[in-house]
């Protein structure tokens, strides 16, 4: 009889183990978001137009290491400094069988940078696009534009035709009232194409049989479902309703790494979290005249004051990057040199801030978010901790991140925290145009504590022109360590990124925490 | 009868007014919506121009003005984050969070009176004691923890019932329905289940406190007394007049349910309408939110009509008792 129950159990276990390679080239993934909608030229959120690459594909795209690949374009090669020529692939099909042409590129490139084209700041160099043939086009250009592959890696391309036949042509404009076609259908030449949505709940794609592409995923449909809730997602996947989840919570990576079945994956991001400095005659809520942070000295000293090694194996689990500089390793513009830290010393802090006239410190506003960055407001409470050992009197406020952004970018903060991932461009000019020069209409837009430095101005207007990408690299190499040097901004570490996935499930977990199921597999 | 509809009409009118203001007010402390809505290193001129489309320049009042002027022509204007009319948001989520609602408030009525009957017939019975001190447990743990440990529990250990969403669900005509499948079935379990807790523990300590109150009345004593069969006396004579002020409480109380489920669907991800307007709050999407709290103050003037109107109905005392206020009004 014992035997029995034991056979009958064996056999029940089989054939549930059995049951489950059934369903395997299925991926079941949760994300803390929906898309906004099915329309990648209509928002700017790099989760969203990122999902929807699995549907509509760019003329180049980026490869499992963030390098620049061709995608719809064979090959391109510079006419003129200011004319790009794009050879595109040549059968391709989009999802409903229409031939992909020239005449698509120059639709959707125009599309993408209309006037009422939400996206028209992600391609700010294109005057014009010009069909030379059925597969050449030509990109007529304000001026020299080094990063163009880069910005065109987020350029998705409509079927004109179908734009045309569902009046689509003119971008969706959300703030005036109408509801594009677009918004609720897709029509790609991507791995994946889209089978049903419903929004906040489900959307499901399938592997397109007819990509051009060799295919490096194993995967024949998508189900895609968002879980706000961090509790809720983790449970998803321990309960085998869900197989991979991105992000996952960092504070449950133990708990999730030590059940059976699933496995994290961990790895220091894109994203560079830095503080802020107010630079300006007068700080917002401070105790003494003028303002103090000024003063390159008393800048290093707030530098010097935090201890950042501390910081990653307390709070941050082991699990982040300090960072000295203001990119990322995988961001071109980086070099090992100027990623080193200046190293934490409160006796050093004391007596520069002494040096400087501010022997019993002073007062000044402190502003994080906290629901922005990994552990942001604990971060934060360190950091005004361990300032106050050096005789500073933060006054630290934390709070949603939609009021922080508000407040830091009005300059109402004296320090504030900001992350900076340099997507989508991927390339140090991202920070050096939107941190570092000063600002003005276009420029330093994330400079509101209003740093000024000639030299750093007119460095990156030669980085923004410079087509020879050596000599490119260098200028932005010699401006992180102007910048280093001078304190222009605090920066403290890369977050790590978290994904977990079931044990079945194997992804490429690329730097800018973007999961692009085209390299999954499932065995 | 109809001056009292006609007056209820404009009180309501009165109170989504009054709700959208106060919410115009507070979304100035939400932050800059702007700053959801383009790149982060969109620059300072494309955030004006996005700044300018929007209104967003415009006074308070001009924008609450505009607001009012377009919702009474149905219009309650686009989403900023899903770029589609609000009014369609709302009529594609509504439909979850109704069913959602509806399986709660029948849960709590089908388990809370059976329940509030027995501890007040056996008050000293083991099973009452156990009930009574379960029921203040559901009362004093918050949502939220109840609903994790449900997910814990039947999802994650016993691998029953899903962690979240709606299961499969039927579209019949613009109505999407989970009533009609096994997975949209036991979707609903766990989330209704959460959600009907507190009014759950509610009814039941009501019904139990009113059936002990008439328990004791003179004319359950002299039921007895004629020798009438326990059960005639406990459910013809006593639950009848129970009742009455259980159908206020439970009136009121399903707007609260409304409320509630803004929890119950972010902790079950049910796509329905407080889950919109999270995230419409984490967002800044300004249409959405407005136009959530006026449609759900007007969901609450209906109910709290519909209550009067039906206690009218259900106690005749009531109807005669309004003639002589008025006289003393004059």
């Amino acid at each position: 009889m014992k035997r029995l129950l034991l056979a009958a159990t064996a056999a029940t276990l089989v054939g549930l183990s059995a049951a489950a390679p059934a369903s395997a080239a299925e991926i079941r993934y949760a994300s803390a978001g929906d898309i906004y909608g099915l329309d990648p030229h209509s928002m700017t959120d790099s989760f969203s137009i990122n999902f929807l690459q699995h549907i509509y594909e760019p003329l180049v795209r980026y490869s499992k290491d963030l390098k620049i690949e061709p995608a719809l374009a064979e090959r391109w090669e510079a006419v003129q400094p200011d004319v790009v020529r794009y050879h595109l692939r040549q059968g391709v099909k989009f999802h409903d069988g229409a031939a992909f042409t020239a005449d698509d590129v120059v639709v959707s490139l125009k599309r993408a940078t209309h006037e009422k084209s939400p996206i028209k700041g992600n391609l700010p160099a294109l005057k014009d696009v010009v069909k030379i043939d059925d597969f050449t086009v030509d990109l007529h250009l304000t001026g020299p534009t080094p990063l163009l592959n880069n910005f065109l890696t987020n350029m998705s391309i409509f079927d004109a035709g179908w734009l045309e036949a569902n009046n689509a042509v003119e971008p969706v404009n959300a703030q005036q009232g109408e509801e594009g076609f677009t918004t609720r259908n897709a029509n790609g030449t991507g791995p994946f194409k889209l089978e049903s949505r419903r929004p906040d709940a489900q959307t499901v794609l399938l592997a397109n049989e007819d990509w051009w592409d060799t295919p490096q995923h194993n995967l024949t449909k998508i189900i895609h479902t968002p879980i706000g809730s961090d509790a809720t997602r983790v449970a998803a996947l321990l309960s085998g309703e869900i197989d991979i989840i991105v992000p996952s919570p960092l504070q449950d990576a133990g708990r999730i790494a030590n059940s059976a079945g699933v496995k994290v994956l961990e790895a220091p991001g894109l994203r560079t979290i830095m503080m802020g400095f107010n630079i300006k005659d007068e700080l917002n809520d401070g105790d003494v005249e003028g303002n103090p942070f000024q003063n390159p000295a008393v800048r290093k000293a707030v530098y010097q004051a935090i201890n950042m090694d501390l910081i990653r194996d307390r709070i941050m689990r082991g699990k982040s990057r300090n960072a000295g500089a203001l990119v990322a390793p995988e961001v071109p513009g980086f070099d090992a040199a100027v990623n080193e830290r200046f190293a934490h010393d409160l006796e050093a802090a004391k007596a520069a801030l002494a040096e400087a006239g501010y022997p019993n410190g002073f007062q000044f506003n402190m502003n994080c978010p906290n629901d922005a960055y990994v552990n942001d407001e604990e971060i934060c409470q360190a950091m005004a901790a361990m300032l106050a050992q050096a005789g500073l009197k933060p006054k630290l406020v934390t709070e949603a991140r939609t009021l922080h952004f508000q407040k830091a970018l009005a300059g109402q903060a004296d320090l504030f925290m900001l992350g900076w991932a340099t997507l989508p461009m991927l390339d140090g000019y991202s920070v050096l145009s939107a941190m570092l020069h000063s600002p003005d209409d276009k420029l330093g837009t994330w400079n509101p504590g209003g740093y000024v430095n000639a030299k750093l101005d007119e460095l990156t207007e030669q980085v923004d022109v410079e087509l020879d990408e050596e000599k490119r690299r260098a200028l932005m190499v010699e401006a992180f360590a102007i910048a280093r040097d001078e304190v222009a901004w605090l920066p403290l570490h890369q977050q790590p990124l978290s994904w977990a996935t079931r044990d079945n499930v194997h992804v490429e977990q690329t730097a800018d925490d973007l999961l692009r199921l085209w390299y999954a597999k499932v065995d | 009868m109809p001056l009292f509809i006609l007056r209820r009409v404009l009180q309501a009118v009165m109170v989504m007014l009054t709700v959208a203001f106060i919410a115009f007010l507070m979304f100035r402390f939400l932050g800059d919506p702007v700053n959801s809505i383009v790149s982060q290193d969109a620059t300072q001129v494309e955030r004006e121009q996005v700044r300018e489309r929007l209104g967003l320049d415009d006074p308070l009042l001009v924008q609450y003005g505009r607001f009012v002027v377009d919702a009474a022509r149905g219009d309650f204007g686009m989403s900023y984050r899903n770029a589609r009319p609000v009014s369609a948001l709302l009529a594609e989520r509504f439909p979850a969070t109704a069913e959602l609602v509806l399986v709660a408030a029948l849960m709590s009525l089908a388990i809370g009176i059976p329940f509030g009957i027995y501890t007040a017939l056996r008050p000293r019975g083991v099973l009452s004691q156990a009930l009574q001190i379960v029921s203040l447990i559901g009362i004093s743990l918050p949502t939220f923890v109840t609903g994790i440990l449900l997910i814990l529990c039947f999802s994650v250990w016993l691998g029953w019932l899903p962690s979240f969403g709606r299961g499969e669900v039927v579209d019949i005509g613009w109505w999407s329905t989970g009533f009609l499948t096994a997975s949209g079935l036991k979707a609903l379990i766990l989330p209704s289940f959460m959600l009907c807790i507190f009014q759950l523990t509610l009814i039941m300590r009501l019904v139990r406190a009113e059936m002990l109150e008439v328990m004791r009345t003179d004319y359950i004593k002299f039921a007895r007394a004629r020798g009438l069969k326990a059960r005639a006396i406990n459910f013809r004579h006593a639950l009848k007049n129970t009742l009455i002020p259980v159908v206020t409480i439970f009136g009121l109380q399903l707007g609260g349910l409304i409320a509630f489920a803004i929890i119950t669907e972010t902790v079950f991800q049910w796509p329905g309408m407080g889950a919109l307007f999270i995230q419409a709050v984490n967002f800044t999407d300004v249409p959405v939110m407005a136009a959530y709290l006026v449609l759900v103050s007007l969901i609450f003037v209906v109910i709290n009509t519909s209550v009067d109107l039906l206690y009218n109905v259900i106690d005749p005392r009531l109807r005669t008792e309004r003639k002589p206020a008025t006289n003393a009004g004059i």
